[in-house]
């Protein structure tokens, strides 16, 4: 199949699978069962010693989890020892069926890593991408993951998610004594570091749109409090104190506001701060609880969880607090719900008999479709494509794990991060 | 554009301009710096949960706990009453524990305290946040509907964060969904 027809069709396919899902019961297994054949691309090692054999998996390791996708097997490899600068024998990776094949080579000069790398159209002996990056050596694996974009973006045509980080709450020491601490790491589990101490209990990241900065709540045992913390300077702060619990902050699309809940007398009603004036306006009064605030990506409006009709449902009402109407309707209760990056959907975390989903809607409530179907999952974050989810998944008595989902639904696979976590937050693609 | 590598067969590679201007330019500050504050993880254990004491524990005791005392407290009256799932309402089996709570602080006034409320697993992190609190000042409310001064009782929410029983299943979640009433300052 030759790359456009291929993009075309499976473009064809994801439509088609949207439009079959009406039921959301029948969603899941519908979804995971759609058949979308992946592209098949080769990888071969780039020439340069070790570290091109290492960001060639790295980039394999990207593409197969897209599940776009289908890395084949070098052992099939006919044509051994490519050079960035030949063209390819063409012949012999149709052989093998491959589709597309990105080759590259690797120079370490010092403190100075050049990395040439081409993709090419194999049945159209064309290449379709040439380009070259520079950086120091130890910086491998984001060369790989822009490589990685690259690819993705010209076959697929969408943005590509594997330059980003995911920041999350890290688990350790068991249920009932658990540490958690705030951790970030690469999207694909690589370079994990923790970015507190333990000594309270952190929840909630989330990534600024715009900029390395993330909004993340700690809650000691007499104190709950909102921070915002810079990624690059190090430098963190309190949004502030307020009379009562505050909690779930979330950053508005531009960077500019922060909106969480404020919890007094037990009851809990949205606010959202201008970061830049420091000013609080008051968005919810009435006696339900109001948490989980998400901004649209034009900032016009903002989804939230609410049971002032009594049990948890989702709401959407205008950036000024007007017209909260309710667009979730399928029974059991809904929560988490977060605004996708494309406006085109809200995810949100279901609970309906005894049992947690993954699901998107329609920002009119619409469409909704269940990805996932598990004990407890919770808590969706957008790759900045909109095209994946991550979300943490515990087991009755085990600790969390992260787990990403497209939003077709038919790829769902657990994160490459062996510890236990959860309250995953994706990056913006980095700069 | 024309270009040999490594001296083997020249082939023309369009290298595409635009993307390789804003490559050289991200090139020369693609150097992630992400400060940290803790690298190394170092094992902390967080406070050790008071073993969960209910309505059977009240008058059980045979303890010589010092009267006014927090074990006194604990183990004569008893810290902790239990909510229905996703309810907020004080229960009947809670009102006299919290009754007898009134009573033993209104004997020792110098005591304040503070309601931590607690949910089960079954919900998610932030709605349970909202639900803990709901827990907590409902049991604030019946305490100063009993006379105590409601300056001298705080509330948070633990949410599902601290549950008191590992467990999975419908008794870990009936001992989780709880409000703790923690002396904070003034007992013996």
């Amino acid at each position: 199949m030759r790359i456009k027809a291929f993009v075309a069709a499976l473009a064809a396919a994801l439509g088609a699978l949207a439009a079959v899902l009406p039921s959301p019961a029948a969603a899941q297994l519908s979804v995971t069962r759609g058949d979308v054949n992946p592209m098949a691309v080769a990888v071969p090692s780039f020439a340069g010693g070790q570290v091109g054999a290492d960001i060639s998996q790295v980039i394999a390791a990207n593409l197969q989890r897209s599940g776009l996708f289908r890395p084949l097997d070098p052992a099939s490899f006919i044509e051994k020892d490519l050079s960035a600068a030949v063209q390819p024998r063409f012949a012999d990776w149709k052989t093998i069926n491959a589709q597309a094949l990105v080759n590259g080579q690797v120079t370490v000069d010092g403190n100075r890593l050049r990395v040439d790398f081409r993709l090419w159209d194999v049945y159209r002996e064309q290449q379709l991408l040439g380009l070259q990056f520079t950086s120091s050596p130890e910086n491998w694996r984001r060369v790989a993951h822009k490589i990685s974009d690259a690819v993705y973006e010209r076959l697929s045509g969408e943005k590509g998610y594997f330059d980003t980080r995911v920041v999350f709450v890290a688990e350790s020491g068991g249920r009932g004594k658990t540490v958690k601490r705030l951790a970030i790491m690469d999207q694909d589990g690589a370079n994990p570091s923790y970015l507190t101490g333990g000594e309270s209990i952190v929840m909630t990241p989330r990534f600024s749109p715009t900029s390395q900065e993330i909004t993340y709540m700690a809650l000691r045992p007499d104190s709950a409090t909102v921070y915002l913390y810079n990624l690059q300077s190090g430098r963190r702060e309190s949004l502030g104190s307020f009379q009562g619990m505050v909690f779930a902050p979330r950053f508005s699309p531009d960077g500019g506001k922060v909106i969480f809940s404020v919890e007094r007398g037990g009851n809990s009603d949205l606010y959202v701060m201008n970061l830049s004036s420091r000013t609080s306006t008051r968005l919810t009064t009435d006696p339900g609880i109001d948490v989980s605030g998400s901004f649209s990506p034009d900032g016009s409006r903002i989804a939230f969880t609410s049971d002032r009709a009594g049990s948890p449902q989702v709401y959407v009402m205008g950036a000024d607090g007007s017209g909260a109407r309710r667009i979730s309707s399928g029974g059991g209760s809904y929560t988490t719900p977060v605004w996708s990056p494309t406006g085109e959907f809200i995810a949100f975390t279901k609970q309906t008999g005894g049992q947690f989903h993954i699901g998107v809607m329609k920002p009119d409530g619409s469409d909704e479709r269940l990805l996932t179907t598990s004990y407890l999952d919770e808590g969706p974050t957008w790759a900045p494509n909109g095209r994946v989810l991550m979300f943490s998944r515990e087991t009755p008595g085990g600790a969390p794990k992260l787990w990403m989902v497209d939003v077709t639904g038919r790829i769902l696979q657990p994160m490459p991060y062996p510890g236990a976590g959860s309250d995953p937050a994706w990056s913006p693609l980095l700069n | 554009m024309v270009r040999s590598l490594n001296g083997r067969t020249i082939v023309r590679l369009a290298l595409v301009g635009v993307a390789a201007a804003s490559l050289g330019a991200c090139a020369k500050k693609a150097q992630p710096a992400y400060p940290t504050t803790t690298t190394p993880p170092v094992a902390q254990q967080p406070q050790t949960p008071l073993p969960p004491s209910g309505p059977g524990d009240v008058g059980t005791a045979q303890t010589g706990a010092l009267p006014g005392s927090q074990q006194d407290f604990v183990v004569n009256v008893g810290d902790r009453v239990y909510f229905d799932t996703d309810q907020h309402d004080v229960r009947a089996d809670a009102e006299p524990i919290l009754a007898a709570q009134a009573a033993w602080l209104r004997r020792y006034p110098s005591v304040n305290v503070r309601i931590e409320g607690n949910a089960d697993e079954r919900g998610t992190r932030e709605y349970n946040l909202a639900l803990g609190a709901r827990r907590a000042n409902a049991v604030r409310d019946f305490l100063v509907g009993q006379g105590l001064e409601s300056s001298r009782i705080a509330t948070i929410s633990f949410g599902k964060e601290q549950p008191i029983d590992p467990g999975s299943g419908e008794d870990a979640w009936q001992r989780n969904r709880n409000a703790r009433t923690a002396i904070v300052s003034g007992a013996r």
